[in-house]
């Protein structure tokens, strides 16, 4: 029964690497929620997925140039490329033939086609390995150590405090941009700064959980709680919760699942079962939340169609139905 | 001068026909603003690899294709059921999906991973360099002739593609730019949405080992959305779109060689840097020609500005000054003096030790100007309610604008074409 005594260990929080990991997710899965809220209801879901993969080439550059590979150095080389994508997105979506899905899927490629060509290159420099690069493309949150669970937690923190400080600003950028622009807001210093904190997140959750996985937990946490409340503060608080609970229990699950059988890792990867989890957190609040979700909108289609008795203006054919 | 050998045409003729056949459907991906659906289709289709390895216990590529291109279908239809039951936003439908996949994938392939070696990374970069290791023999017609078996399925991607589009070009069409038309016109264009999403999910996946899930997304909107910018009519901007999948295939493999780096990364690279061009250059719609156009409209509004400033000097004083409000709005001096020697090249002003003066054709231009300015003016004055003090401005906008037709149709409305701001020209209606 060692899964038993695992879970055990797990729920006494005994382990410190374990302590270390939990808290780091659970601060991602939390800001990356909230901040990630905003941005799906701002019709941004994705742009967090360009922003991911366009960090590979600063990384790979922070790498060749700095020679460094503290993770600090790594990130900040992925912060600017990943402005410099979100900044190129914008300037595609000027030009009006090009929408900005193309924008979008023309920068995460291009960009991560350029950090291909490079990581290739740091391979061919001598003494240079991409275990550190592979472990941000498919994020390793087993490997965080204390320092990294702290810059985690600044960025986060940081992204978090932005949404705070400008919440009012946000919510109507969110609901009615031009009505905010008509009142005189610079709606598009606004847009700047919710795209800066999808940015920064989407940065700090590399090293946990990889490139394609960080936009898992932006946007799936969003999603799921816009089916339990129409107001946004509540959709907010919301999202942070589920993303909280999707990071922490993945962790929990990578930690005690028993390692399968005959595999050269470790154990389970974190980063796919806490998107997982978040899948899981959708799936339920698709089905089963009041007013928006499945049941509810199914029994209220039946209300709406039982018969009437003694409606008078129902059709014969209506009434048989 | 880099030699290629026999093994290098065969990655490049690989991955030509992966670039065309993936450009020619991206275009229709790019009009119908699904390049997402592109990228989250690649990525979800590693679960459906990852579980036809566990039903089929091989790496055989018939079992691995089914599967993928089941997922890749599943991914379409979830994300639009999803849309469609939750009323969730398009693309956060897509995020949500496609994410959850992909982590999918990755615990199955965890779970096998001690008997498999099924790398993430790979599925992310592609193998293409490796393509002329594996042969096949290829049918009767050929038999004998042994094909790197990517090439085989690609090139058999792209007769596919090449065959689809040009079928149906008048359907897709349809669907792309009025897809409610063609309902409308009792042509469903949901059915042939399916088709076109299997022939796609079909490619994307054949592309997929070849190339790894990045590039395909590269390969599938960057020629697309270069042709786009290049050329306005459909059939041509297939054309530009296969031309650009091709030059990017063969300059990419180019690129790595010369770089010794990955080929599909430069082939994306490549792809980026000729949207990039054509988003910079394109004769018609890039960012220097739409600059270059505004400042020709600029030079030509200024030029126009001067003759009328010319002309109106050159008339008998008309009026108290109070009676025009507002002064002419201020040109900068550059703008000035470009549009000014723009005039004196054009042959309707010249320059003399008295200043600048109206050529006979340059007064016939600014005659005419000035008699659509009053026109305007008076035009304002009968159908709206716009005080006299207000005329000049929108007229002062508008002059330039006004020639052909519009002109002919001005005068009949407003024969008479005198400034109405002269003391006692109008009379206003009292009410």
């Amino acid at each position: 029964m060692s899964w038993a005594a695992d879970l055990i260990r797990l729920a006494t929080l005994e382990d410190a690497n374990t302590r270390i990991v939990l808290l780091g997710c659970g601060i991602l899965g939390a800001a990356a929620g909230s901040v990630g809220s905003l941005a799906v209801l701002r019709g941004r879901a994705l742009v967090g997925d360009a922003v991911a993969h366009a960090a590979l080439p600063g990384v790979c550059l922070a790498w060749l140039v700095l020679g460094d590979r503290s993770l600090p150095v790594l990130l900040l080389g992925a912060l600017g490329s990943g402005l410099l994508g979100v900044a190129t997105i914008a300037a595609i979506r000027a030009q009006p033939r090009i929408r900005e899905d193309a924008a979008i899927a023309l920068v995460l490629s291009t960009f991560f086609g350029a950090g291909i060509v490079l990581s290739r290159m740091v391979q061919n420099v001598p003494g240079g390995h991409r275990a550190g690069l592979d472990g941000l493309i498919l994020g390793s949150a087993a490997s965080l150590v204390r320092q990294d669970v702290f810059a985690i937690g600044v960025v986060a923190a940081a992204a978090l405090g932005a949404v705070l400080l400008f919440f009012k600003e946000l919510r109507l950028l969110c609901f009615d941009r031009s009505f905010a622009a008509s009142l005189g807001r610079p709606v598009g210093a606004f847009d700047l700064a919710l795209l800066a904190a999808v940015c920064l997140i989407a940065i700090a959750g590399l090293p946990a959980v990889g490139v394609v996985l960080v936009v898992a937990l932006l946007v799936i946490p969003g999603a799921a709680a816009r089916f339990w409340s129409d107001r946004l503060a509540a959709v907010v608080i919301l999202a942070g919760l589920f993303g909280a609970a999707a990071a922490l229990a993945g962790t929990a699950l990578s930690a005690v699942l028993p390692a399968p059988a005959g595999a050269r890792v470790r154990g389970w990867p974190t980063g796919p079962l806490i998107a997982l989890a978040a899948a899981g957190l959708f799936a339920g609040s698709l089905v089963a939340a009041p007013r928006r979700g499945l049941i509810a909108r199914l029994l209220g289609a039946r209300r709406l169609a039982a018969p009437q008795q003694g409606a008078p203006d129902a059709l014969p054919e209506e009434r048989s139905r | 001068m880099i030699h290629l050998d026999a093994d290098d045409l065969w990655v490049m003729a690989t991955a030509a026909c992966c670039a065309m056949a993936c450009g020619l459907l991206g275009c229709f991906l790019v009009l119908q603003r699904l390049s997402l659906l592109g990228d989250a289709i690649s990525h979800a289709i590693l679960p459906g690899i990852a579980a036809a390895f566990i039903v089929t216990g091989s790496r055989a590529s018939g079992g691995m294709l089914v599967g993928a291109a089941v997922a890749g279908l599943v991914t379409a239809f979830l994300a639009a059921a999803i849309r469609r039951i939750g009323r969730v936003p398009e693309d956060a439908a897509l995020g949500v999906v496609f994410t959850s996949l992909f982590a999918l994938g990755v615990v199955m392939i965890t779970w096998v991973a001690g008997s498999i070696d099924l790398d993430p990374g790979c599925v992310l970069y592609g193998l293409i360099e490796f393509v002329p290791d594996d042969r096949v023999e290829l049918p009767w017609p050929l038999a004998g002739v042994a094909v790197p078996r990517a090439f085989a399925w690609l090139a058999g991607a792209l007769v596919v593609a090449v065959v689809f589009v040009s079928l149906l070009l008048k359907e897709l069409r349809l669907v792309a730019f009025d897809a409610s038309l063609a309902t409308a016109m009792g042509f469903s264009a949901a059915a042939l949405h399916s088709v076109f999403l299997g022939v796609t999910t079909a490619t994307i996946v054949l592309s997929f080992e070849a190339v790894g899930s990045i590039l395909v997304v590269a390969m599938l909107v960057a020629p697309g959305a270069t042709a786009r910018l290049l050329v306005d009519r459909l059939g041509a901007m297939l054309l530009v779109a296969a031309l650009a999948g091709l030059a990017s295939a063969v300059g990419g493999y180019l690129l790595a060689l010369c770089m010794d780096t990955s080929v599909a990364g430069a082939m994306s690279v490549v792809a980026g840097g000729l949207f990039a061009a054509a988003l910079l250059l394109s004769p018609r719609h890039g960012a220097v020609a739409r600059l270059l156009q505004r400042w020709a409209l600029t030079l030509r509004i200024r030029g126009e500005d001067i003759l009328g400033e010319l002309h109106r000097a050159g008339e008998p004083r008309p009026s108290p000054p109070s009676a025009i409000a507002e002064p002419p709005p201020e040109m900068p001096r550059w703008e000035r003096s470009l549009a000014t020697r723009l005039l004196l090249l054009r042959g309707l002003a010249t320059r003399s030790a008295a200043g600048l003066a109206l050529t006979p054709r340059g007064a016939e231009r600014a005659e005419e100007l000035v008699r659509h300015h009053r026109r305007w003016e008076r035009y304002l004055l009968r159908e709206t309610e716009l005080p006299l003090d207000h005329l000049h401005e929108p007229a002062h906008r508008v002059e330039h604008f006004i020639a052909g037709d519009l002109a002919r149709r001005l005068e009949a409305e407003v024969p008479d074409a005198s400034d109405p701001h002269r003391p006692g020209a109008t009379e206003r209606n009292p009410d």
